[in-house]
């Protein structure tokens, strides 16, 4: 039983309680409330740049991203209004024109977050001009493949291996629409030597961008999940795995 | 250690330095004057002195903005006793034309003379830019004799810390650089804040297009801004400041390290100052090119030598900035406002603008304008009187069409709206912001659909990228914008590009993304006809 204090919530008019500090997010996940996220990781730090997670907060109508937002005592959240489906559905719109999400062709097709949000929200065309960048596909790494083409900047790779693993491979190059990632300050990732191949970059990428060499179409699936699994065993010191600690 | 500056015994030699010579010959220095060539003028009548050996006749004193900037460079020639004669379009030939015929034979050159009897003299009301075309941005003794530094040592002996800031809250004086939060509220944030460390932020990163009143401040000034942060730090207990200036200033950031360092040894900044138990450390920062990095969590993580980022508010920079620590950013104009404030008292300043919006406000005043260049105006200030009288209304017969405000984030003031007063809720209410200052006359050979694309591509390349609807967002809308601008756009586009408008408006995560479309709504409130001319004549499917 968890005993931290709490405070009363309601998501679109139904109470709830909150753990005091608690994120909107982390507590609507907890009390069964489905708000959808895509750079949000549990386990890692806060991003808030998808801006898929909106919500409506009552007392001024403002929107806050829910991953972000702390729950305080009395909060009228709201998660699904018009407004917020028609945003949540042009932000995955922009997301899709911004990059080669070509689901046919591609290594996650049907084990994909980004594809799973787009179901979820009902985004099922693309307004706006497709920018079909071109960009180099980096399969220099003996393990893994990198597809800048399907990368959504979500940085959950950045913040994994700077956070968890600790080798801060990963980071953001450039600005605005050429903002991009780069191995090791833009050296191909086989070049690497800060690069421990570890696999948790890949692990927890929400669509086909970072993945196996030699999976073909639909065949690479993601772990995600593990970094929580990793985090939470961290903060209770349990260093082995439970069969090896006997 | 060596003891601290005798702020009067400086003054008054100062002072006297005056009436050495029986002409001062001001030139102004600013860089708007430099680049239509000021330092060849400078230089031509420095060596006209010397070669004349006028020395004991004559003292050349180059100083910072006079105002004017289409009409330079600008001189002034001032005779001991009062006398003086401004001079414009001052090449270096005219320049020793000049000096051979009013010095050397009393004879004053009317036909080059500028009239400093027109409104855009007479009009204006200088508090920020007093000393601006007065003193010798590179000598501290210069901005001593205009009354420098005598705020800081009236604040530092005798008030305390609350009474500093009770001050500022009886001026009323809200933020500059853009959103006009009240400036004593921040103050006292900090104040209120614990901590061993808290940090004071000048922030100089000055990015709107056509903007360049902070850069003239810090050029002009320096020591001014100093002042602010010093008074500012004393108030709310910090003891380390920072100023953030971006690097596309090198004159700014050269005179800033010069005065911090004259400011040091003179015991104005470093340890117990003036002797007394004050410290404060001040060092500059520099930008890298990014105009995010005038947003506040940008710039502390740029300070902190991260990627120029904005992140998530709250936790508000006054309760975990800079490493964690309390941290106030205030504007350059913001700070130079401070030390007239406890010079003549809080009520003085309210007395100026309107009562919400105390004080005065620099604008820099460019486009389809007679007159460009700076001003500065009470609050409150009919925008008519602005573009008429002092800009001296639109050259070549062109009749006003609209004035930007606010740059990249403010919208633009159609001519109906010419008698509304310029202060931060009248420029609010018409879909635009005071901004940093800014001001843009437009005359009617301007497309406003053109006008939205340029600020949108300003926008689009300013994006940082940390959040999907301000990265990919602003590129849609420049696309659309684009198709419309060259007759190729829909109905449907117009349709696509207003709700754009609110899902980057209402989504982004920092001002830039949420202003950026302001360009864009605030010409389809006004000039949807515009756009809509531009559509492409549909074809009926049938």
């Amino acid at each position: 039983m968890d005993r931290r204090p709490t405070v009363t919530v309601h998501f679109d008019g139904v109470e709830h309680d909150a753990f005091v500090g608690e994120s909107v997010l982390e507590c609507a996940r907890r009390v069964g409330v489905a708000i959808p996220s895509l750079c949000f990781l549990e386990g890692i730090s806060v991003w808030g740049g998808c801006r898929i997670c909106v919500v409506e907060v009552a007392e001024d109508h403002r929107l806050r991203p829910a991953c972000a937002t702390t729950c305080v005592a009395d909060m009228e959240i709201k998660t699904e209004t018009p407004r917020l489906r028609a945003y949540r559905k042009s932000v995955l719109e922009l997301l899709f024109a911004e990059g080669n999400h070509v689901c046919a062709v591609c290594v996650s097709n049907g084990a994909c977050e980004l594809q799973d949000m787009a179901v979820q929200c009902g985004m099922d065309h693309v307004r706006y001009d497709a920018q079909a960048p071109k960009r180099q596909i980096d399969a220099s790494h003996p393990k893994y493949v990198f597809d800048p083409n399907r990368c959504i900047l979500c940085t959950r790779c950045v913040r994994v291996c700077d956070e968890i693993e600790g080798a801060h491979v990963w980071d953001i190059s450039y600005r605005g629409e050429s903002a991009h990632l780069v191995t090791e300050l833009s050296k191909p990732w086989g070049d690497s030597l800060s690069c421990t191949w570890c696999g948790k970059c890949v692990a927890v990428c929400p669509t086909g961008s970072l993945s196996y060499h030699g999976r073909a179409v639909g065949e690479m699936e993601h772990d995600p999940a593990m970094i929580k699994r990793l985090a939470v065993a961290r903060s209770r010191h349990e260093w082995l795995y439970p069969e090896e600690a006997k | 250690m060596a003891a601290p500056i005798d702020l009067h015994a400086v003054s008054d030699r100062e002072r006297e330095e005056r009436f050495r010579t029986r002409w001062r010959v001001k030139a102004c220095g600013s860089t708007a004057c430099l680049s239509a060539g000021a330092g060849a003028t400078i230089q031509a009548i420095e060596d006209m002195v010397e070669r004349e050996d006028m020395q004991l006749e004559v003292q050349v004193i180059p100083t910072g903005c006079m105002g004017l900037c289409s009409a330079g460079p600008l001189m002034r020639m001032m005779r001991r006793g009062g006398e003086e004669t401004d001079y414009q379009k001052v090449t270096p030939e005219l320049a020793r034309e000049i000096v051979r015929s009013h010095v050397l034979n009393e004879e004053p050159l009317p036909e080059h003379q500028l009239d400093t009897t027109m409104p855009f003299f007479t009009s204006q009301e200088r508090i920020v830019l007093a000393n601006g075309g007065v003193i010798n941005p590179d000598r501290i003794e210069s901005y001593v004799a205009h009354g420098g530094y005598s705020a800081l040592e009236k604040a530092l002996t005798t008030m305390k810390p609350k009474a500093v800031i009770e001050e500022m809250r009886t001026a009323g004086i809200r933020g500059r650089g853009g959103a006009g939060y009240p400036v004593a509220s921040k103050w006292s944030l900090l104040a209120a804040a614990g901590g061993d460390t808290k940090y004071v932020v000048a922030n100089g990163d000055e990015g709107d297009p056509g903007a360049y009143m902070d850069r003239t401040i810090m050029e002009d000034d320096p020591h001014r801004v100093i002042e602010g942060i010093a008074i500012a730090a004393y108030a709310t207990g910090a003891s380390d400041a920072y100023i953030y200036v971006r690097a596309e200033y090198p004159r700014a950031i050269e005179r800033l390290d010069r005065a911090i360092r004259v400011a040091r040894r003179n015991r104005l900044l470093g340890r117990k100052i003036l002797d007394t138990k004050f410290s404060l450390n001040v060092e500059i920062r520099i930008g890298a090119g990014a105009f995010v990095c005038g947003e506040e969590t940008a710039l502390m993580a740029s300070i902190e030598g991260r990627r120029g980022t904005p992140r998530l508010r709250p936790p508000y920079p006054t309760e975990a900035g800079l490493w964690g620590n309390p941290t106030m950013i205030n504007n350059v104009e913001t700070l130079a406002n401070v030390a007239p404030i406890i010079n003549n008292g809080g009520e003085w300043f309210a007395s100026i603008g309107t009562p919400k919006s105390t004080g005065t406000k620099v604008f820099a005043l460019a486009g389809d304008i007679n007159n460009t260049g700076l001003i500065e105006v009470p609050m409150g200030t009919p925008l008519r009187e602005i573009v008429e009288e002092i800009g001296g209304g639109v050259p070549n017969g062109g009749t006003f069409k609209a004035a930007q405000t606010g740059g990249p984030s403010g919208g633009c003031i159609p001519s109906k709206f010419l008698d509304t007063p310029v202060d931060y809720e009248s420029l609010r209410e018409l879909g635009s912001i005071m901004g940093s200052g800014g001001l843009i006359v437009m005359d009617d050979g301007v497309s406003m659909p053109e006008v939205a694309k340029f600020f949108m591509e300003f926008s689009m390349d300013e994006s940082c990228g940390k959040c999907t609807p301000c990265r990919a967002g602003t590129v849609q809308m420049h696309n659309i914008l684009q198709r419309i601008v060259d007759g190729n756009g829909t109905r449907q586009d117009l349709r696509d590009l207003e709700h754009l408008c609110t899902v980057v408006r209402d989504t982004s995560l920092c001002g830039l993304g949420q202003a950026a479309p302001n360009p864009v709504l605030s010409t389809l409130q006004y000039f949807r006809s515009e756009y809509e001319a531009l559509l492409a004549k549909e074809v009926a499917h049938g």
